[in-house]
């Protein structure tokens, strides 16, 4: 095993993302998909620290983009859970294919 | 040689990509919640390891203490107790995996055929100090603008998620 650096960083970022986007992909609950939204953006804000901290160590560019990422992922899961929830009232039901009313 | 950071950070690794795939893989909402929270600890983890302590700090406040909550008051909402989610067709299960696998080695490979030509500079991670003078510095380099639309962003999410999440009365007679 090796000093870990930035590839390992970007290794695990990686992992981490495509992990969410099978979750994404697999699941029917919206919370669990809003769960897997979750891990896709820590992997994006792991990405951005490790660019700052191993190429630009002298700025702090990626650290304020994810200080933004972070605020705005705090305010998307704070609005979509009050979707569910609210979907949940009308529909008895919080799976996405129970709200196809739009479709047709 | 391994050194005791090395360690660590591999046993945070472990962890963070762990968690997070038994957080896509099980069956039970309720633990996926809590594997999802582990994995968000680990990266806060990571974030420590690489001396940004005050990310790392955000990253625990806002994840960890608002986010998973958040999550975990909605399934107590929705979710009857101890029913299981629905287990995902066969091939659509085939299908993502594929996908998924396939975007995972293309951006790998790119990643490795790359040659970032990382510095080796040993500064003193960034203060909290330096962050604040930077967000709120109205010049060239910094960050005030985003600071105040982050803000009014901030404040009409919290009107729309009343608004959204207000019951309706019923008819007024």
């Amino acid at each position: 095993m090796m000093e870990p650096g930035l590839y390992h960083i970007l290794f695990i970022s990686t992992a981490l993302f495509f992990i969410g986007m099978y979750g994404f992909f697999t699941r029917r609950n919206l919370i669990t998909m809003l769960m897997s939204i979750e891990l896709i953006l820590n992997s994006v804000n792991l990405n951005f620290i490790a660019f700052n901290k191993y190429l630009w160590a002298e700025k702090m560019d990626g650290l304020f983009f994810t200080l933004f990422v972070i605020a705005i992922a705090a305010a998307e899961a704070a609005i979509g859970i009050a979707i569910i929830i609210n979907l949940y009232r009308s529909h008895q039901s919080i799976d996405v294919e129970s709200a196809e009313e739009l479709k047709y | 040689m391994m050194n005791g950071s090395t360690i660590i950070f591999y046993l945070l690794a472990a962890l963070t990509l762990t968690c997070g795939l038994l957080s896509v893989l099980t069956r039970q909402i309720f633990r996926a919640a809590i594997y999802v929270l582990f994995a968000l600890i680990g990266i806060a983890g990571i974030y420590f390891w690489l001396e940004y302590d005050f990310i790392a700090a955000v990253q625990i406040v806002v994840y960890v203490g608002g986010i998973i909550v958040l999550i975990i008051f909605s399934i107590f909402l929705t979710q009857q107790t101890g029913e299981k989610l629905a287990m995902p067709k066969n091939d659509r299960k085939l299908w993502a995996a594929l996908a998924t696998f396939c975007g995972f080695a293309l951006t790998m490979l790119q990643i490795y055929q790359h040659n970032f030509n990382t510095i080796n500079v040993d500064k003193h991670a960034p203060t909290v100090a330096d962050i604040g003078h930077q967000m709120l510095d109205i010049n060239k380099t910094g960050y005030a603008l985003p600071f105040e639309l982050i803000s009014m962003l901030l404040l009409a999410a919290l009107v729309g998620c009343i608004v959204i999440a207000l019951r309706i009365k019923p008819e007024q007679t």
